[in-house]
């Protein structure tokens, strides 16, 4: 695989081709906010966090969905950019019901996080403040509407990693929901597993385990990055390690 | 060699003929799935077909189509939803469409809207409680030199005010009090109140 | 069937036609059927059947002839005269009008020149030399109103597949996309993108498929012309799609229709399992190496398939959303592999641009834009339906000649371009040429072809908020800025026609529109804030009105609301 050289920030960096612009950014330290983007899992690029400026382009390009390329000159953090993901924060904040305070999640929330990093203290828009409803028929896991941002990554880990397509998402534009099955009660559908992963890559408190009360959620991703590398090795594959 | 079957696989129906629930309508829905040889991306064909054969999408239907295209039950519905003319919920025995595209919007279709949601007290999209009627909007008929334009049964109503426009739907109400719907042209076999939201215009081939 | 046959075919046709004296072509394109055009071919065919005429006198269902406000439209040819056309034609004047031109001078009566004889009738009878015919140029439309949609012989008659039959015998691939390069054709979906440079990419694409994919998911409110085209003549975008799948080297091509179109969709299986059962489609086309097949699909109802990753995603069986380009389709597009999307009228210009040659295509129009583009003129103007015309016409042209300008002695206002992406342009703009650069200059864009004019009883802040409404309601909801930048937008709009909103909530108006235009994934959010912007641009005095004075010049805004912040000082 070639190596390709690229500028960020005024700072010349190399990169493999064929990787992502988001995954050099991490790579060096550079502080880029995301939240439907997780590592193992495949790219949406619907948050549009991560946008940054490559020169030469009139359009901003999501870096999450931008290979690097040879001689490619990257702004992640102009003016602009950072006002618009503060504006992006807003309307996520503004479009349901995120009432920290009272959230399992707060103090470990990414949405929460993200805001605080780039200070974003107050929404200019209109609360939404959709009725929306909440699903603890499962045995073990609750979702709340309330808090889901649209991120996908309940849906893309139960596809890609479960394979099971529990999830996916119904209707569209605001009123789109992550919905189990035929829209149905979560413990009555009949192809969860109950494996819980769905819970674990939310980024917000859409989805937690039942018993935690506020602020007492955390969330593990490591195991997908241990699935995936079992999976690379063929750990799990008949005939191997005889 | 005879194999022998037992009672169940006997009773088990060939899904050409027949279907478990007795509906031959079940047939049209299995003849679209063999025409695209139960590929998964005709999906939107299969439903399609289902909706101009039931009217609406019902669980039992979506689930049907989920297992014969063994697709999850959640991306069918998803699909389902996402685009306008599927309908999860039983339409009225009489339905009207009012285009709200530029054209008709411009020339006012707006207040025809709104006389018609006070006359009978439901929104764009809804049925009557007593299930006489759907009232619901379009995105363009695509009737632009005619604006503005409503369908009612099916039958294209141009050049309306809000005034003409209600007086028309009283009248066809009226007329067909008996409960009968009138026939609209278009093949398949039709439900007793399956009024599809596209007119029934999507004929299978 | 190869070369000859094709001849031999449109010869026997052309006789056939020739053998009747007079030929009465009824429109059935959609607006003339829904304004009762069934009724008068039918009552047409009974007027010969009763007279005996069937062996003189024709009549032929067509597709669309224009003026479709003054449906439904009848054209009569008889041999050796002008056409005659007649306009708000019923069953009892199509009657008429049989026996006006078939029984009256029927040759083994008196040759009676009493044209003036139906008083009724006269008033009926558009004359052929308004600006509304003159001023227009058909190319992609030639066939339109002439010719029967559902018979590929007629169609065949008028130099139908000749294109394709040249371009096979005659033409390798490449030579088929360079020819399409210099005629300087561009996507007539709206963008604008150079066509042939598409279709070379495609064709030098590496894949063991490729496809070819035509845009028919018109969803501008408003816009018909694919429609039409679909409906009048389904052969014309067949050939353009053969003419590409050779270029590109694709075997299968789908053709994706609004699924508010059934009339079109009937008609192009039709064409299809035609052109198939003659040998124009299907394997071994004209009995050459190639193979193309055509596959219809139905939309079902969303407007962001008109987005080519959208429709892709929609033809694959899935939720319509778009993915991020790149990689662009033309590297991976359906399943995957190297695929060609144009739009219908797009295709509907290759048959005619490979049969007199690209030089002759590229003296039509401007420098940059060649050509001729159909557009859907509607709203308040005397004469509304389907034009085509020359690329850089001038608005008013358009407007005053061939729309007849505004009815009831009121003012122009505003031309609306390109639905709910495109912009509102001024009288004071009416002199501007239409072509791509120069509408994008005023803020709006060519679009897929909807017009739509606007007079003083129009307000517009209730336009953008109109739009805006569409593009809250057909969001896709994958991307934030235009899932709930839209709605936020919607609100803030709402606010000012209701009279409760302040000068900050116009800036907040402002600043959203750039971020979501600037940060959105596909075509519908980039371009959803258009009509916000060029209508802030044009028309702020409007804005500032309704915000300062409670004041609606159009008197179509309620303004009963206040501003919270009047209630807190008051």
């Amino acid at each position: 695989m070639s190596v390709v050289t690229l500028t960020i920030n005024d700072e010349l960096v190399s990169a493999q081709e064929g990787e992502t612009l988001l995954s050099v950014l991490h790579e060096r330290g550079i502080d880029m906010p995301t939240l439907c983007h997780l590592d193992g899992l495949s790219e949406r690029g619907g948050c549009r966090l991560c946008m940054v400026e490559l020169e030469g382009s009139a359009r901003l390009q999501a870096a999450c969905v931008t290979q690097v390329q040879e001689g490619m000159i990257v702004h992640t953090h102009s003016e602009r950019l950072v006002k618009y993901r503060k504006m992006i924060l807003e309307l996520l904040f503004s479009e349901r019901n995120h009432v920290c305070a009272v959230c399992v999640m707060n103090g470990n929330c990414e949405l929460q996080w993200e805001a605080a990093k780039i200070g974003m203290d107050h929404v200019r828009y209109d609360y939404l403040n959709p009725d929306l409803s909440m699903d603890a028929s499962h045995d073990r896991f609750v979702l709340d509407h309330n808090r889901c941002i649209l991120c996908t990554r309940c849906v893309r880990v139960c596809d890609e990693i479960e394979g099971a397509h529990v999830w996916d998402v119904m209707g569209r534009g605001v009123n789109s929901r992550v919905i189990i099955d035929l829209n149905q009660p979560w413990g009555t559908s009949q192809s969860c597993t109950s494996c819980g992963k769905c819970v674990q890559v939310c980024p917000t408190g859409a989805l937690s385990a039942k018993g935690a009360t506020v602020a007492e959620m955390e969330k593990q991703h490591n195991f997908l990055r241990w699935i995936l590398d079992g999976r690379e090795k063929n750990v799990w594959s008949y005939g191997n390690g005889k | 060699m005879s194999v022998k079957t037992s009672p169940q696989s006997r009773a088990r129906p060939r899904a050409a003929t027949e279907h478990p629930s007795g509906d031959p309508r079940f047939s049209l829905i299995d003849r679209t799935l063999k025409r695209f040889s139960f590929q998964q991306d005709a999906l939107i064909e299969v439903l399609h077909t289902a909706q101009e054969a039931f009217g609406f999408l019902s669980d039992d239907l979506l689930i049907y189509v989920a297992h014969q295209l063994k697709l999850p039950l959640s991306w069918v519905y998803g699909v389902a939803t996402f685009y306008h003319f599927f309908t999860l919920t039983p339409q009225g025995q009489h339905n009207c469409i009012v285009c709200m595209g530029t054209a008709c919007y411009v020339k006012r279709a707006a207040e025809i809207v709104a006389a018609l949601q006070q006359e009978y007290q439901i929104t764009a999209g809804e049925t009557t409680a007593d299930g006489r009627l759907s009232v619901s909007t379009a995105r363009c008929l695509g009737s632009c030199g005619l604006a503005p334009v409503l369908v009612l049964d099916g039958e294209v109503l141009a050049r309306e005010t809000p005034e003409s426009a209600l007086e028309r739907v009283r009248q066809h109400l009226a007329e067909h009090a008996g409960g009968a719907k009138p026939e609209t042209n278009g093949a398949g076999v039709r439900e007793r109140n399956g009024i599809e939201s596209n007119g029934g215009i999507h004929e299978p081939i | 069937m190869n070369r000859s046959d094709l001849e031999a075919m449109a010869q026997r046709e052309l006789q056939r036609q020739q053998a009747f004296r007079c030929r009465i072509l009824c429109c059935a394109s959609t607006p003339c059927l829904s304004s009762g055009g069934s009724a008068v071919y039918d009552a047409i065919n009974e007027a010969i059947k009763e007279g005996s005429l069937d062996a003189e006198v024709q009549a032929v269902s067509t597709g669309c002839m224009g003026p479709c406000s003054r449906g439904p439209m009848i054209t009569v040819q008889v041999n050796g005269a002008e056409e005659v056309i007649y306009e708000h034609v019923t069953p009892e004047i199509g009657r008429q009008i049989v026996a006006q031109h078939a029984a009256a001078d029927a040759p083994n009566r008196e040759a009676t020149p009493e044209v003036e004889s139906a008083p009724s009738l006269s008033k009926h009878v558009l004359p052929g030399d308004i600006p509304f015919f003159v001023k227009q140029k058909k190319i992609v439309l030639a066939n339109s109103g002439l010719i029967d949609p559902e018979r590929l012989e007629d169609y065949v008659a008028h130099n139908g597949y000749k294109a394709l039959a040249y371009a096979l015998r005659e033409m390798t691939p490449e030579e088929v996309c360079r020819e399409i390069i210099n005629s300087g054709l561009r996507g007539r979906g709206g963008a604008g993108y150079p066509t042939g440079l598409k279709w070379d990419m495609v064709r030098k694409a590496r894949g063991d498929k490729k496809y070819v994919v035509a845009n028919g998911d018109e969803g501008d409110p408003g816009a018909y012309m694919d429609r039409t085209l679909m409906e009048s003549d389904p052969h014309r975008v067949l050939e353009g799609m053969a003419i590409a799948g050779y270029a590109v080297g694709a075997e299968q091509g789908f053709i994706y229709v609004r699924g508010e179109y059934p009339i079109a969709a009937k008609r192009l299986e039709r064409a299809i399992r035609s052109a198939e059962r003659r040998g124009l489609l299907g394997s071994r086309v004209l009995e050459s190496n190639f193979n193309f097949r055509i596959d219809v699909r139905i939309g079902a109802g969303a407007f962001v398939c008109g987005e080519e990753t959208a429709l892709m995603a929609s033809i694959m069986g899935m939720r319509g959303q778009p993915i991020p380009r790149p990689p662009y389709p033309a590297q991976s597009g359906l399943w995957g592999k190297p695929t060609l999307i144009n739009n219908v009228e797009t295709f509907g210009s290759i048959a005619p641009i490979i049969q007199n040659g690209a030089e002759w295509f590229a003296s039509i129009g401007t420098a940059k834009s060649k050509g001729t583009k159909i557009f859907a003129l509607a709203g308040k103007v005397d004469t509304t339906g389907l034009i085509e015309v020359p690329m850089g016409i001038t608005l008013r042209e358009i407007v005053y000649d061939i729309g007849g300008g505004i009815p009831d002695g009121l003012a122009f206002k505003a031309a609306q371009t390109g639905g709910p992406s495109g912009g509102c342009i001024p009288a004071a703009h009416l002199d501007t040429p239409v072509d791509y650069e120069s509408l994008r200059a005023l803020g709006s864009i060519m679009g897929s072809g909807g017009l739509i004019i606007m007079d003083e009883h129009s307000c517009m802040v209730d336009v953008a908020k109109f739009f805006m409404e569409f593009c809250m309601d057909e969001s896709c909801g994958k991307c934030v800025p235009c899932r709930v930048g839209t709605v936020q937008m919607h609100r803030l709009l709402e606010r000012i026609t209701d009279g409760s909103a302040t000068m900050q909530d116009l800036e907040t108006l402002k600043e959203l529109c750039v971020m979501v235009k600037e940060t959105s994934l596909c075509g519908l959010g980039q371009s959803a804030p258009n009509p916000v912007q060029s209508t802030i641009h044009y028309f702020l005095e409007e804005y500032e009105a309704h915000i300062r004075d409670h004041h609606c010049a159009a008197g179509v805004c309620t303004l009963d609301k206040r501003p919270v912040t009047e209630w807190v000082h008051a």
